[in-house]
């Protein structure tokens, strides 16, 4: 293994408590990802690019600033990595999946704040995220409250651009997001010094959407029963997309895809007995955040499919690629963005008839609503969806967690009991 | 073929032995901290052909000696179907967690609900606050039963609760009071979750807290309903480990 520890001091990171923190994830890593059984060959690839996590990609963010172009960071969907692209940038989605110095986070935030905005500052904090420290600017939004004001907080530590997102999708509101895009592409261009051309924009969009298409394919596959791929690895795979070269994932995606259709047509699967179809909805799972994942597919049954963040809402939808000019590839831009259906917004119907597509589409046997804690958005709106899948008669189990592992035997009694019975009900 | 039923509670653990005729064999201890040694002494020379555990136990059983687990919301539907047929709902109120269970007619498990992560509204949460008024849980469970006045308790955190009841002692509130206005904090806690199953009759109040003769009277008040509570309630989950022996 190469040694890092020079590159890392050169970012400022501190360097005890960083060794404390990768100390900690191979023997996650494990437990979570590599004791599956029926993996596919083509994991292989996540799976290096996860034990470098700290390592070679973050030396490749290094040579690329050396080079002069940057590295911009965001935290949430909604910032559209086409303009960070197109303006020769990296584009690196901040994760905040552990619990990291909270104590030192608590300093500045109160107790009762999501446990992703707690631990980005703790992360922020301790120093021990190397790619926060190689960001030359921050992405924020005004998605919710919480992170409206840490991003306050933030601002004071490091650059950071505000995107006013809507809260509602009304045509003015629509107005103001293309505004909106057009006010960060000035930046990338102050920042970088660089006008940025159509052809520039045209080929971001491309990129992106390739890389899109290559993560949709995979969760068509995911329709598979049996499963061919764990709900596991699929989440790795989407963890990763916020932060790995665009063009290569793209490409390893889809040779995985390619193992994934052999692996259908000769009934491979990923073992078991038959699983009970959970599909996963609500906040994000960032990095390395699999507890609940996890908990799931020991208990007996699959994640067939994820409507979160890291998910489905990610990447589903692409940019319109046939328009005239720089203005036309912009609004087609904003437009995408704008149809991504988080509970920062209201009236947020679309998310509810997109999970009642998605339990039919993915022949799913329960829905599992997974809230962060003190999350306003997600908490509340967990409600009207449990109220839905009721009407449906889809079994629904709402779990509220955060990242400490203190909790995982009541959580595990749960989901157990939700898998005996969907399972009863099969049989009957 | 005889079954054997283990409930490891994070209070008690209950053994229930089956056979053909029915349960032959039953009993209860504590669960104290070493729960896997309790075990080992309640099995100790009983004989049977199969062991399922249920309960916040059951995977430490899974790894030592049983030979098949079912969560206790399974079990609970089990064992309370068993002494009452017509059971559709089902209250357990328990040492850690508080559940509401919802049965389909076959007395197959149609929704659950559970406490959240913290012990408010749990038989954790009346342990502690008997102990904030020196009394045993039986005795405050009595004399919440000598008055009709009642103070409104309104933390259900059990932390905050404990320094309002500390409060409230301090400035000379009767007692009988104050264990009954904690007694209806936990009933609101319970009534809630069952509203978020849906109450049917008959209902089932099951678990060790069951007994309290307060709670159940508060309960049966408030939903309007009579409670049907098994005479042995600590054992229901035990029994419902035995018989699911059976059904899958
Ligand atoms: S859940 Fe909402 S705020 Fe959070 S990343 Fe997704 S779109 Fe952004
Ligand atoms: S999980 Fe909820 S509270 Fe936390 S950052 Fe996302 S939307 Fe905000």
């Amino acid at each position: 293994m190469t040694d890092y520890h020079d590159m890392w001091k050169e970012l400022g990171i501190d360097l005890d408590a960083h060794d404390g923190l990768l100390e900690v994830l191979p023997p996650m890593y494990e437990e979570n990802i590599l004791s599956q059984e029926g993996r596919p060959g083509g994991m292989e690839y996540f799976d290096f690019v996860f034990s470098e996590v700290h390592g070679l990609r973050i030396k490749e963010l290094v040579e690329h600033r050396e080079a002069g172009a940057v590295v911009v960071g965001t935290f949430c969907t909604y910032v559209p990595e086409e303009l960070i692209i197109a303006a020769g940038g990296i584009c690196v989605g901040l994760c905040a999946g552990a619990q990291v110095a909270a104590e030192e986070a608590e300093k500045y935030l109160p107790r009762n704040i999501c446990a992703l905005i707690k631990s980005s500052l703790g992360f922020k904090l301790a120093k021990v995220c190397p790619y926060i420290e190689s960001c030359d600017l921050l992405v924020g939004e005004t998605t919710c409250d919480g992170k409206k004001k840490y991003f306050e907080m933030l601002g004071e530590l490091q650059p950071v651009h505000i995107m006013e997102v809507p809260q509602m999708k009304l045509e003015h509101d629509r107005d103001l997001w293309r505004k909106e895009i057009r006010r960060m592409l000035e930046r990338m261009e102050e920042m970088t010094g660089k006008k940025i051309g159509e052809k520039q924009i045209r080929d971001a969009i491309r990129l992106v959407n390739e890389k899109r298409k290559a993560l949709l394919r995979l969760e068509e596959l995911r329709k598979s029963d049996p499963p061919v791929i764990s709900g596991r690895d699929a989440l790795l795979i989407d963890q990763i997309a916020f932060y790995d070269d665009p063009a290569r994932l793209t490409e390893k995606i889809n040779a995985l895809c390619d193992e994934l259709e052999e692996r259908k047509k000769a009934g491979v699967s990923i073992g078991g007995a038959h699983r009970p179809r959970i599909l996963l909805s609500g906040c994000p799972m960032a990095l390395p955040n699999w507890k609940v994942a996890t908990l799931i597919e020991t208990s007996g049954a699959v994640v067939a499919m994820d409507e979160m963040c890291t998910g489905i809402r990610y990447f589903d939808n692409l940019v319109e690629e046939d328009a005239a000019d720089t203005e036309a590839l912009l609004d087609n831009i904003a437009d995408r963005y704008l149809n991504i259906h988080c509970a920062i917004f209201t009236p947020n119907r679309e998310r509810i008839e997109h999970i009642k597509q998605l339990v039919e589409d993915y022949d799913i046997d329960a829905v599992v609503h997974y809230s962060l804690q003190f999350c306003d958005p997600y908490t509340v709106e967990a409600f009207s969806v449990q109220r839905e899948m009721e009407k449906e008669g889809v079994p629904f189990l709402y779990l509220e967690t955060d990242y400490s592992s203190e909790d995982t035997g009541q959580l595990t009694t749960r989901i157990q009991a939700l898998i005996e019975m969907v399972g009863c009900a099969e049989k009957a | 073929m005889t079954i054997a039923g283990l409930d490891i509670g994070s209070r008690t653990i209950a053994l229930v032995e089956m056979d053909g005729g029915g349960i032959r064999h039953s009993e209860v201890v504590e669960t104290t901290f070493d729960p896997l040694e309790q075990c080992r002494v309640l099995l100790e020379d009983r004989g049977f052909d199969l062991l399922v555990a249920t309960g916040y136990g059951r995977h430490l059983a899974q790894a030592n000696f049983a030979d098949r687990t079912i969560t206790e919301i399974k079990a609970f539907a089990l064992g309370c179907h068993e002494f009452f047929p017509e059971c559709r709902t089902i209250l357990d109120i328990g040492g850690q967690d508080t559940k509401a269970i919802s049965l389909a007619p076959g007395g197959k498990v149609a929704d659950f609900q559970m406490n959240d992560r913290c012990a408010a509204g749990t038989g954790k949460f009346l342990e502690v606050m008997a102990a904030a008024m020196g009394l045993s849980l039986e005795e405050m469970g009595r004399i919440a039963l000598e008055t009709e006045a009642e103070v409104k308790i309104s933390s259900m955190c059990t932390v905050f609760a404990e320094s309002e009841v500390t409060g409230l002692i301090a400035r000379g509130t009767p007692r009988p009071e104050i264990a009954r206005g904690l007694h209806e904090a936990i009933c609101d806690r319970a009534v809630s979750l069952l509203k978020r199953v849906g109450v049917k009759r008959e209902v089932v109040f099951a678990g060790g807290v069951a007994r309290n003769p307060c709670l159940r009277s508060l309960l049966e008040h408030r939903l309007g309903v009579p409670l049907l509570v098994p005479e042995n309630p600590q054992i229901v989950g035990a029994l419902g480990a035995a018989l699911s022996a059976n059904t899958s």
